[in-house]
């Protein structure tokens, strides 16, 4: 009662932005979501979504933990204890968290090499991963894969090789059918990787045989250096799939983009068959952290899409103004978070180096530790 | 299961990362002491390979009217510069970026060669080549397309297929190869052997600047279609002075980059870098008279040089990055065994890599290093 109270009083306080949010319990809210542009669909996900305290807490310390990590990963780098190449996703959190947050049991993703926040999403500890980078035996793959090649029990990665992970993402999705199961493989690629001929070939797959598969272009506007415009002859991305339908999602926001992969899960579960979406996203940092991202790009734009579209900040001031979290909530969460990964920083550049004779270990099934 | 146990095992002998290792090159750049014939009074610049690649394909647009450059990113100079400026001075039309398909860019590329154009194709990480090698694999088959690969099946047997109606001779690719320190899995590779199995095509791997520019001119100029392996590494590292004019040196002719009569050690591209040290070391702690060869071009590779620096020693090693497994080592080491079986004094060796994906955190263990050349010579003249 004295939770309602309050919410009334903020409610009045503040006069309700009454297209943005509508009070539908104590506990949940409503909110307003851009709309999707649709190709060869007649309806798609709503636009009006409901959020509980919840939800809203975990995805707000989701988002966090993958900007934290990825800091922490790019000052790693700054101080040579990263070396090689490491693609952060700062900017991009919006689109991992709210398709997990629509995953069920059982659905798999498979994705390109801007995979850190993928990998601790779906089951790897932050540890795991900055240990990974710093290649050592406490990462995910005990440093033997380095940045690009992370993996968990329904993650198929972090693939190096451009679109290479486009047509295994439809086999992942094959062996779902063929297995019965009402789950979907997710599928990201870049808007650079839209342009592989793999992924053609792997569409066409999806649709004759009604594969269960996602296929999400992750637009952030630049493959590498370039520019959408100069490499793609469309850039409707979503479209792209031609005779498979689309759904084009506002990226930088979470509850649209969970409310899309639900909608669009529920499509594949019900067997018509793959899905090409395209969320509009953003990535701060250049493509790599070889990449200063300035020389293609200016850096008010990249101020810009900070002050108004930041998904993190974005999702914040919503669930703030609409009662579901209070400051003091998520500064106390932004706190834990810190201290999470700073405990990880701290194994990950301190814990030992796997010995020479790991080196043929998992060349073929079961390969016994050799040196010529 | 078997490979997570040996995992967890083998984490009880954890070992500390000694950043030493893994930050510093593996070699010391060796600039050529001896200039190609001709080039001495020819005026030079200091450059690194990457300036000397510029340069080879500043020259080659110069002097001929057709040829266009493409590849990802090398409208604004390419991620290593190679192709600085290019852009400016011969303009959209000739330099211009392609969509990130690998494929699409070697095939492209046969198309623009075979219609009468020189094409130089750029292939960013010589690991990408391979969604290209198709394109590139066509060889003695009957003119029954099989499967698509660009590289080996339109490229090399464009010219057998066609009894010699067209052929892609104008084609050049050119790519990056080779360890870098960092690079791990798919930024490392050194995949010139898997092209060595397609007769068709020719196979370059410069040394150093002043044989970069002198190759890669002769491979745009060549009548055959060219895959030209850019040691990345070397980019910047290897800086001698480079004779600033246009001059070509020959494909199919090995270099002796240094003169020995105990043992031959052959090498291409930053390996021989890596040979070089391991002969002076020979010299001191063995008294061996170590004979360096550079084979430069991989296919055709020149038989005789070595066959005849072989018949004069008795011992050869050779070795490269790639794995060791049916490397181009293998293919050298078979056929001297036959011509110069009765001079051998030792077995052949191979020093290379080992036969694993090229390998992240292990990378400083798994090159061939000067150390393990060293010890395959101690072995050839102890044998």
């Amino acid at each position: 009662m004295a939770l309602f109270a309050r919410q009334l009083q903020s409610l009045t306080a503040q006069g309700i932005r009454s297209s943005q949010q509508v009070r539908l319990a104590s506990s949940e809210v409503s909110f307003h979501t851009k709309p999707c542009k649709l190709h060869k669909l007649d309806s798609g996900p709503n636009t009006s979504v409901t959020l509980n305290r919840e939800d809203a807490l975990k995805y707000y310390r989701d988002m966090q933990v993958i900007r934290r990590m990825e800091s922490a990963a790019g000052n790693l780098y700054k101080e040579k204890k990263i070396r090689g190449f490491c693609h952060l996703y700062s900017g991009q959190e919006a689109c991992a968290v709210g398709m997990k947050a629509a995953m069920t049991e059982g659905d798999a993703v498979i994705t390109a090499y801007r995979c850190h926040g993928w990998t601790w999403l779906l089951g790897a500890t932050v540890t795991e991963v900055l240990a990974e980078l710093t290649g050592r035996i406490a990462g995910n793959v005990h440093g033997k894969g380095g940045s690009m090649h992370m993996y968990t029990k329904s993650f198929f990665g972090g693939n190096g090789i451009v679109g290479a992970q486009q047509p295994l993402g439809a086999g992942v999705a094959l062996a779902m059918k063929y297995r019965d199961q009402k789950n979907v493989c997710i599928t990201l690629y870049g808007d650079g990787a839209a342009n592989q001929g793999q992924l053609f070939e792997a569409t066409n797959m999806a649709k004759l045989w009604d594969l269960p598969v996602l296929f999400v272009c992750e637009n952030n506007g630049f493959g590498m250096g370039t520019a959408v415009e100069r490499s793609s002859a469309s850039t409707e991305y979503y479209t792209r799939g031609d005779y498979v339908p689309g759904l084009w999602v506002d990226g930088m926001d979470i509850l649209a983009v969970r409310e899309a992969t639900k909608w669009a899960k529920e499509y594949c579960d019900s067997g018509k068959g793959p899905l090409m979406l395209e969320m509009a996203t953003y990535r701060y940092h250049g493509h790599s952290m070889s990449d200063p991202g300035t020389s293609y790009r200016t850096r008010d734009e990249i101020q810009e899409v900070r002050k108004t579209r930041d998904p993190i900040t974005g999702f914040k001031d919503r669930i703030i103004t609409s009662g579901l979290a209070t400051e003091e909530d998520l500064k106390a969460i932004d706190k834990e978070v810190r201290k999470e990964v700073d405990e990880a920083l701290k194994v990950a550049t301190s814990d030992g180096v796997l010995p020479p004779e790991a080196l043929y270990v998992d060349i073929y099934h079961n390969t016994e530790a050799q040196t010529t | 299961m078997s490979s997570s146990r040996a995992l967890s095992l083998l984490s009880k002998h954890a070992t500390t990362l000694s950043t030493s290792t893994r930050g510093k090159a593996h070699f010391t750049f060796q600039p050529s002491t001896t200039l190609p014939s001709g080039l001495e009074s020819m005026e030079k610049s200091k450059m690194n390979l990457m300036q000397s690649v510029n340069e080879a394909m500043r020259i080659a647009m110069e002097t001929d009217d057709s040829a266009v450059l493409f590849g990802e990113d090398v409208a604004f100079g390419g991620v290593f510069r190679c192709s600085l400026d290019l852009q400016k001075k011969f303009g959209k039309d000739r330099v211009f970026n392609t969509p990130l398909c690998e494929q699409g860019i070697a095939g492209f590329g046969i198309g623009v060669a075979a219609a009468g154009a020189t094409a130089i194709a750029e292939i960013q990480f010589g690991d990408y080549i391979f969604p290209a090698y198709d394109q590139v694999f066509i060889a003695f088959e009957p003119p029954k397309k099989t499967k698509s690969f660009q590289l080996v099946n339109e490229a090399a047997k464009f010219r057998y297929r066609s009894g010699n109606q067209f052929d892609c001779g104008k084609l050049t690719v050119r790519t990056t190869w080779g360890a870098v320190g960092h690079g791990a899995l798919y930024h490392s590779q050194s995949p010139e052997a898997n092209f060595t199995h397609t007769p068709g095509l020719k196979l370059v791997v410069p040394r150093g600047p002043i044989q970069a520019k002198g190759l890669l001119l002769s491979c745009i100029r060549d009548p055959n279609p060219c895959i030209f392996f850019e040691p990345k590494i070397l980019y910047r590292l290897a800086a001698e002075d480079v004779p600033t004019g246009d001059y070509t040196i020959p494909l199919g002719q090995a270099e002796t980059v240094r003169s020995g009569k105990d043992l031959t050690l052959v090498a291409w591209g930053t390996q021989v870098h890596v040979a070089l040290e391991a002969a002076q070391l020979a010299k001191e702690k063995l008294n061996a008279d170590v004979e360096v060869i550079d084979l430069q071009t991989i296919q055709p590779w020149d038989e005789d040089h070595v066959v005849e620096s072989v018949q004069k020693t008795g011992r050869l090693i050779v070795t490269h990055e790639a794995p060791i497994s049916s490397g181009f080592g293998a293919e050298i080491t078979s056929t001297v065994q036959k011509r110069c079986f009765l001079n051998l004094e030792s077995p052949i060796e191979r020093v290379a890599g080992y036969d694993t994906p090229f390998p992240h955190v292990h990378e400083p263990f798994y090159l061939p290093t000067v150390h393990r050349v060293f010890d395959a010579i101690k072995k050839s003249v102890n044998y």
